[in-house]
């Protein structure tokens, strides 16, 4: 290891030495360097080994273009995969790790598996595991693939190690509305927003560098702004307005999504690239995307060895980091843009061996131990080199520049066109994008720094509609990538175009691209998809053009005709937990508890999420099994008395003149003849005649009603009935209001319910005479207003009592304290079976009708109409073959089937057997001394006394076909 | 995620919204409808490329019931309009 730094000069902080770990050994760069200048500093040049080919790999460029030099940052809980080396700031103590090689990325086993090269030619997996070119047998038999290769090539070619647990950082976000969002303190960006922020508009700046002024900090020499350098200019513009009110500046902040309406999301990372990042939610009237251009590498055989990099990588580690990145350089660049490198290098002290001249081509480098040795450049005679006149040129360090590429990324994201312009050498912006969009500087092909400035400027001040300003003056050092064009060397044939590289992260060649195009994968979208040109993390930035201009070129079309592929959020690789923010883990999700949740926690009981709602499954005491627990409680109820915390369950207050009109239309029996004082059982439908919801109806006065639903569907009923009576019924004069949370509910079942009840509602006249079966009172209860409603969802006597909210938990400490043994949901459900009450979502999916489940005698006749009346009508809800609810009895009484187990009739039938329907709902009944089920079976109305089969799982039982009334037959229980 | 301008709060964004699918359906006399116009109201539904008018709900803010223009090949949102209300006219003709 050599240390290369310069002895002074560069943007680093020589005051503020810094350690930092990579692959496992301790280095030491400045305040000021990234991971990769850092490395590079050091003298590591190999940064893992690639993709496919575990060739040794180093840094291409020292930018966000990056496509070799990305790593793991941390290990176990606090890895953070696919970070570019170039975008992570150095900070005291940052360990990062390559994402390849092993067992280290200099001494690679896999790379010596020389065959490698061959069968990892593009459509390699396609013609390998799913063409019939290879015995299946040789691969391992039917599941090969999963078995073996899968593992093992995951293993060779994976992009990063994810973390072991969970993300312990927190991460926050943010959310601004501006007049204008500029991406990009580029001098265009600083002079766009500089020029809205004059004109008076509030402006978001993000740029995802440490320090405004973009390529200038690279720059040998520096641009001119206003007699000083762009520099000092960019430093005090930045400053100036992240101190004005209403404006946000945002350094080491990535824009990794453009979506609808000017919302632009950002990433913010701290240095070493961890902990407490942020999201920025930018919603923003105009944008102005000064998102600069890339530098793209020349194509040429053995373009990817460590040590070749691109011109302005180079520059910028003599000039931004002081590094000297080696001794005797070979320029090769296809335009006259970066004539200042050759003076560059030699103030640094690195001798030129060769540039590279118009009329010649490298034809390849040699390397050794992932140090580059010589290049090799000869002559081009008719579009190809010719080898006869190669000459080698010894070399340690090669720049090379095929040219500049706007950086258009947000743009495509939100369906930019873009179309090859032969003048400046690049793909520009050709419109289709956002509205409200504007593209400024580099990023619109204005290279040269004054022209980027006066356009950044022009278009800041159109983004906040205001008249542009006279702007200061700009003298450029550099003329900009001047006659630029397709950046692909003429490389001879054979094996020398399998060793061009195109896409250096995924590994793709121009042999790969050409075999693709041959095999007719001719649209850039296919060739992509063949050969994953352009798929990586970077998403193909130094390779989107390339792999178009191979296509082009063994097509035989112009550029501009094959274009490039689409592009998708987001931008840069975005940690998940920096997505995910503050909801996760027990904020993932609001939770939802009834009042007794207390009570609930301290009998032990087992909870289950009802949509938000934690409820009570169960109440295990000591060692008892869920099956003990659960016959224990039903036995409760049937023998004494049970409490089951029924607050859950969705309450909807209906009012107005008329109320009645409005429930008889939204349920399929009549509620109009309802009476004050009673309740009725009623089915919602939809429109198309499906079951939607059920629940419990009481009418309170004559315009006033009381419904309940189901706890998990509280929500989408009441929306259901808003769009009815907003939309559909709007002369209907009711109101609804949700009192789910004012009303908390205990249910009271069992042979002693009515003793419990009477004990906390002394006032109350309970009797069958006062207050009978699917009837409801007022009550004192505890002193305090509450409501008695008698209804049973068991099968055995029941009251439900609703009290104020806050006083559900003195009621559920009555009820249990007078004798009520606490039951949960699943009870309940054992319960419900017996009696064949339906639980819309265990015997209904949508698919149900009332006649399916038996249940035709709730659907009224008499209406002209209520939802779902028509649909219940339509020919193939009237025929034959219907699925029909029964009950099953398994053969073996002590069989509990599998909910979801399939009926069928025959178990010996050959695969796939006919399948008659499915089993809803199962349990084990303390009471029956058996297992029991309902089902939805074809006809089954017809099939009650016929055997058949449930099968789960690669297991048959026969089962009995019967009614779903398993329990007091004729309901004397409940009518006490 | 869009920003909706709800006819009764302004500007919100969508989160707070529920989709309500295509507007100005006419659901016809379950009386006389015959198996086909019935089987049109429950299933059939334009889905145009370019503009149209659909329902939303402010269901996060004042859970009103509104229409909405909107194009579906850009996303772009037009007007909002209250329920009842005459549809305004499209900015341009919808491309189908």
């Amino acid at each position: 290891m050599k240390n290369r730094r310069l002895p002074e000069g560069g943007r680093i902080d020589r005051a503020r030495p810094i350690s930092f770990q990579y692959a496992g050994r301790a280095y030491q760069g400045y305040a000021g360097d990234t991971i990769a200048s850092a490395l590079l500093a050091n003298g590591v040049d190999v940064i893992g080994r690639s993709f496919k080919r575990h060739r040794p790999r180093g840094l291409l460029s020292l930018g966000i273009e990056e496509p070799n030099a990305v790593l793991n940052i941390g290990r176990g809980r606090d890895a953070l995969p696919n970070r570019i080396a170039s975008e992570v700031p150095l900070a005291p103590g940052v360990a990062a790790w390559p994402t390849r090689g092993w067992p280290s990325p200099t001494f690679d086993i896999a790379s010596i598996l020389g065959a490698w090269p061959a069968p990892l030619a593009a459509g390699f997996y396609y013609k390998t595991f799913m063409g019939p070119g290879v015995p299946r047998a040789l691969l391992g038999g039917r599941d090969g693939w999963n078995r073996i290769w899968e593992p093992v090539l995951r293993r060779m070619a994976g992009q990063g190690t994810a973390p072991t647990g969970l993300d312990p950082d927190a991460y926050d976000h943010m959310n601004i509305y501006v007049d204008v969002a500029v991406v990009g303190a580029g001098l265009a960006g600083l002079a766009a927003a500089n020029a809205a922020a004059s004109g008076g508009a509030s402006v978001a700046l993000v740029e995802r560098d440490i320090a405004p002024g973009g390529r200038s900090l690279s720059a040998v020499r520096q641009p001119m702004i206003d007699g000083g350098p762009a520099d000092i200019w960019a430093g005090g513009t930045f400053a100036a307005l992240s101190d004005k009110p209403g404006c946000h500046a945002l350094l080491r902040t990535t824009a990794f999504g453009l979506y609808d309406q000017g919302y632009l999301a950002a990433v913010e990372l701290p240095e070493g690239g961890k902990t407490a990042g942020r999201i920025w939610h930018i919603r923003a009237r105009k944008i102005v995307l000064a998102t600069g251009a890339m530098e793209r590498p020349m194509v040429f055989p053995g373009n990817d060895r460590p040590g070749v990099k691109l011109a302005s990588a180079m520059e910028a580690a003599i000039a931004r980091y002081a590094i000297r990145p080696g001794a005797r350089a070979v320029i090769y660049a296809n335009h006259q843009g970066i004539d200042g490198l050759a003076a560059a290098f030699a103030a640094a002290g690195i001798e030129v061996a060769a540039q590279v001249a118009p009329d010649e081509a490298v034809t390849g480098v040699q390397a050794s131990r992932g140090r580059l040795i010589s290049v090799d450049i000869a002559p081009v005679r008719d579009g190809a080199p010719d080898m006869t006149q190669r000459r080698r040129v010894s070399a340690d360090m090669m720049a090379t520049s095929g040219g500049w590429t706007p950086a258009l990324q947000l743009h495509v994201m939100t369906g930019g066109r873009q179309r090859w312009d032969p003048a400046l050498g690049c793909f520009v912006a050709d419109g289709g994008g956002q509205d409200g969009v504007l593209i400024a500087g580099a990023a619109a092909g204005q290279f040269q720094a004054s022209a980027a400035f006066a356009d950044g400027a022009a278009k800041g001040a159109e983004a906040a509609c205001v008249a542009p300003s006279a702007i200061p003056p700009v003298q450029d050092f550099d003329r900009g990538p001047d006659g630029q064009g397709i950046p692909i060397a003429p490389i001879a044939g054979g094996n020398a175009r399998k060793r061009a590289f195109v896409d250096m992260q995924h590994d793709v060649t121009v042999a790969d691209l050409e075999l693709a195009t041959r095999e007719g994968f001719t649209a850039i979208e296919h060739a992509k998809r063949y050969t994953t040109a352009g798929m990586a993390t970077d998403q193909g930035r130094t390779a989107q053009v390339a792999t178009a201009a191979v296509v082009a070129t063994s097509t035989g079309r112009d550029i501009g005709d094959v274009g490039v592929s689409g592009l998708r959020p987001p931008v840069t690789p975005v940690p998940f937990g920096a997505l995910g923010g503050r909801r996760v883990g027990p904020l993932f999700d609001l939770v939802r508890k009834t009042p007794t949740h207390a009570r609930q926690v301290a009998l032990g009981a087992v909870f289950e999420d009802v949509g938000q709602w934690k409820r009570a499954r169960y109440y295990p005491r000591a060692s008892e099994s869920m099956r003990d627990a659960v016959a224990r409680e039903c036995a409760a109820v049937r023998m004494s008395a049970g409490a089951l915390d029924v607050s859950t369950l969705g309450k909807i207050d209906v009012q107005g003149p008329d109320a009645a009109e409005f429930m008889n239309r939204i349920y399929t029996n009549r509620m109009d003849t309802l009476k004050p004082g009673r309740c009725r059982y009623g089915l919602m439908l939809k429109d198309d005649g499906m079951v939607f919801d059920d629940g419990v109806v009481a009418r309170i006065t004559a315009d006033r009603y009381h419904l309940t639903t189901t706890s998990g569907n509280a929500a989408a009923v009441m929306d259901w009935l808003e769009d009815w009576l907003q939309t559909e019924w709007p002369h209907l004069r009711v109101r609804l209001a949700s009192v789910t949370e004012q009303w908390a509910g205990v249910a009271v079942a069992g042979p002693d319910a009515r003793r419990i009840v009477a004990s906390l509602a002394s006032d109350a006249d309970l009797s069958n005479e006062a207050l009978p079966h699917l009837a409801w009172m007022e009550a004192q209860i505890l002193g305090g207003r509450g409501r008695i409603f008698r209804v049973s969802f068991s099968g055995e006597m029941g009251f439900e009592i609703n009290v104020p909210w806050r006083q559900g938990q003195a009621l559920w400490d009555a009820v249990t304290a007078a004798g009520a043994t606490p039951y949960g949901t699943e009870a309940m459900h054992v319960l419900r079976a017996e009696k064949g009450f339906i639980v819309v979502g265990h015997e209904t999916d949508g698919t149900v009708t009332p006649h399916d489940l038996g249940m035709g005698w709730i659907v009224s006749s008499k209406k002209a109409d209520f939802i779902g009346k028509r649909g219940l009508m339509r020919p193939a809800l009237v025929a034959k073959g219907r699925k029909q609810l029964v009950g099953l009895e398994p053969e073996d009484a002590s069989v509990v089937l599998d909910e979801g187990a399939q009926i069928i009739a025959d178990p010996d039938a050959p695969s796939p057997a006919p399948m008659l329907g499915h089993v809803t709902s199962s349990y084990w009944s303390a009471a029956l001394e058996r297992g029991f089920a309902m089902a939805l079976i074809k006809d089954g109305a017809e099939r009650h006394g016929d055997r058949l089969w449930a099968w789960s799982l690669g297991k048959a039982h026969p089962v009995r076909v019967r009614d779903t009334n398993f329990y007091d037959v004729e309901g004397a229980r409940m009518h006490g | 995620m869009l920003l909706i301008p709800c006819p009764y709060c302004g500007e919100r964004p969508e989160t707070e919204f529920a989709y309500g699918g295509e507007a100005h359906l006419t659901r016809p006399d379950p009386a006389a409808a015959s198996d086909a116009e019935w089987a049109a109201l429950l299933f059939l539904r334009e889905n145009p490329k370019g503009w149209t008018r659909e329902r939303w709900r402010h269901g996060a803010g004042c859970g009103r019931w509104f229409n909405l223009t909107r194009n579906t090949a850009t996303n772009t949102v037009g007007e909002s309009y209250a329920m009842g209300a005459a549809p305004p006219a499209f900015p341009e003709a919808p491309s189908t």
